[in-house]
């Protein structure tokens, strides 16, 4: 009964008072037989709140309403495993158990399986991805590249298993067989979006022509299936991959009527793998077949241009005149004029002779000599013109070169020459008066220099009753020093008395010549 | 007319070059120096094409990775 009387002060009998205590380690084991043997199947529905992914491969999350919160664990195994990664905000379904962690006193739903509550909670979280990349710009038609027309190399990135594979392969062989690098990845699960990723950088990151030559064309291609299926395609880190995508790419991601989050960002969004094979090379054989169309053209497009030439050519040469009929008429007046040439040669010669002879009849000396006096009569009447002409010029000179003369005058030059003066007399006043004012500041200076030198020499501190000894050229300062002369000299302000010491006295009547002390003796100042 | 020797052309670009070549072959106001020209360029731009056709080769490899998921080199692809 001491149990009973330590459990409760009013120790009445009672089922509580039978109670039995538990160790801490008891109650949280039965608490944990409990939870675990209650709960050992369950499935939770919440949002998905904080998500941590330690180095560890496990994952923590919390799964939350609007008034609780559960804590949750995923096993790296399991996580590896799941179709659709647990992301924060996504509305979930998560099956598993719960367990309690008696170290803490906490309890914790380990995690089996988690899937999002309906299409709609995935279909809402990628429509807010599509307006952030909408609104980035990366759906812009504008970024979209050309598809080359006839790639040499295609890089595909897909499951290396498969009908995928085997279509774009059986589709481009029948059309046009080309180079093909196949990039292994895993088209679902937890590492689809990361090995799609490294596959399009990867590929972009090959040396054109190197030993992995870069391809010209990427298709990205995976067969239909649901949604979370699909759901590595409609990452971020996806999307963001192919739009920086140097290389042209193709996406063809499930059925026709599934549009992931990679065909918005895409260079071409093929409906289906197949499609994206044919869009990716033309048929050969109906291009041989265009060629040899386009040979045709170009023989019968030459044939022709020369053969309508040369019918040209004919019609025109059949529309030329016979050469006989294109001179007959010039031959005929030829032969008119040739009949007429002496004739009329004789009757010039004629006519010639006639004038000759009229004008050869006018020719006389008389008449030379006529024109030779009327020449030599002008002449002299220039020549009578000439001295006078000679005067006058050198008159008007001279008449010109006095006015000049008079306009030149002295008193211009004086007046110039007294304001020139002024100006010399007045800059050396200012020279003079700059020059004392400038040795008057010097005076001023030194004179200050030198009341300063006076208060700091040795002299000023005669004055105030101290005296230098001196014996022979040295300053003497000690007593023991003055002993062992045979004279000193006392300096006082008033001037130099000699002693001698021990003797009493002064020394002599001529002071042995004093010696200054240096200026800078310290011990005097 | 582009500068680009033919010999160099993407099969593309002798395509179009061809087909510009056809055109003005077939209007007929060239001038007949220049058609010969032309035919000759025709000829060659056509030849350009049939290469790039038969070019038609088949070859699949699978890109193989190192632990870090880098390439490292190629392996003959069988078709599942």
């Amino acid at each position: 009964m001491d149990l009973i009387d330590d459990d409760g002060p009013d120790g009445e009998s009672g089922p509580g008072d039978n109670t039995h205590e538990f160790t801490v380690s008891e109650i949280s084991g039965a608490v944990k037989r409990v939870v675990e043997g209650e709960f050992a199947h369950v499935r939770v529905r919440g949002e998905v709140g904080r998500v941590s992914r330690p180095r560890s491969g496990h994952v923590y999350l919390d799964l939350k309403d609007d008034r609780s919160v559960l804590s949750g664990v995923i096993w790296k195994g399991v996580a590896g495993r799941l179709p659709t990664q647990p992301e924060e905000g996504l509305e979930v379904i998560a099956t598993g158990r719960l367990t309690t962690f008696p170290g803490q006193s906490k309890y914790q739903m380990v995690i089996e399986d988690i899937r999002p509550a309906g299409a709609g909670a995935l279909m809402a979280m990628l429509e807010e991805r599509k307006k952030k990349l909408a609104a980035e710009g990366l759906f812009d038609p504008a970024r979209k590249r050309p598809i080359p027309f006839l790639p040499e190399i295609i890089g595909v990135v897909t499951s290396p298993s498969g009908a995928v594979i085997r279509d774009i392969l059986h589709r481009l062989r029948d059309r046009f067989p080309r180079k093909v690098l196949v990039w292994p990845v895993a088209v679902q699960g937890a590492k689809c979006a990361p090995e799609v990723v490294r596959a399009i950088e990867g590929f972009n990151a090959l040396t054109p022509g190197g030993p992995l030559p870069r391809p010209d064309l990427i298709i990205v291609a995976r067969g239909g299936g649901s949604i979370e299926d699909l759901w590595g395609f409609n990452e971020e880190s996806v999307a963001r991959a192919a739009a920086a995508s140097g290389i042209p790419l193709i996406s063809a991601v499930g059925h026709e009527t599934d549009t992931t989050l990679i065909d918005y960002v895409s260079d071409y969004r093929a409906p289906t793998p197949t499609a994206a094979a044919e869009r990716a090379v033309p048929v050969r054989l109906d291009l041989l077949a265009w060629v040899d169309q386009q040979d045709a053209r170009l023989t019968r497009a030459m044939t022709q241009a020369t053969g309508q030439r040369r019918q040209r050519m004919m019609d025109l040469a059949r529309a030329l005149p016979r050469p006989e009929t294109l001179v007959a008429t010039a031959a005929q007046r030829l032969d008119l004029w040739g009949e007429r040439l002496p004739r009329a040669l004789i009757a010039v010669t004629r006519d010639k002779r006639v004038a000759l002879a009229d004008a050869a009849a006018a020719l006389r000396p008389a008449t030379l000599r006529r024109g030779l006096v009327d020449r030599r009569q002008a002449v002299g009447g220039l020549s009578a013109r000439l001295a006078p002409a000679l005067v006058r010029t050198l008159a008007d000179g001279k008449r010109r070169l006095d006015d000049r003369a008079r306009g030149l005058r002295l008193s211009v030059i004086e007046r110039d020459t007294a304001r020139k003066r002024g100006d010399l007399d007045r800059l050396a006043a200012r020279l003079a008066t700059a020059g004392r004012a400038q040795t008057g500041g010097w005076r001023d200076r030194l004179e200050a220099l030198e009341r300063l030198r006076q208060t700091l020499g040795y002299t000023e501190t005669l004055k105030r009753g101290y005296a230098v000894v001196r014996a022979g050229d040295g300053v003497v300062t000690r007593k023991a020093d003055a002993e062992v002369q045979g004279a000193l000299e006392i300096e006082f302000a008033d001037g130099r008395l000699g002693v001698i010491p021990g003797g009493g006295g002064a020394a002599g009547g001529k002071p042995k010549k004093p010696k200054a002390p240096p200026p800078e003796q310290g011990s005097l100042l | 007319m582009s500068d680009k020797p033919v010999e160099e052309m993407s099969f593309e670009e002798a395509m179009k070059a061809l087909e510009d070549v056809v055109g003005r072959l077939e209007s007929g106001d060239v001038p007949l120096e220049d058609s010969i020209k032309l035919y000759e360029r025709g000829a060659a731009l056509k030849k350009r094409c049939e290469t790039k056709l038969k070019e038609a080769e088949e070859k699949v490899a699978a890109i193989t990775l190192d632990e870090s998921g880098a390439p490292k080199g190629t392996q003959p692809f069988d078709t599942p």
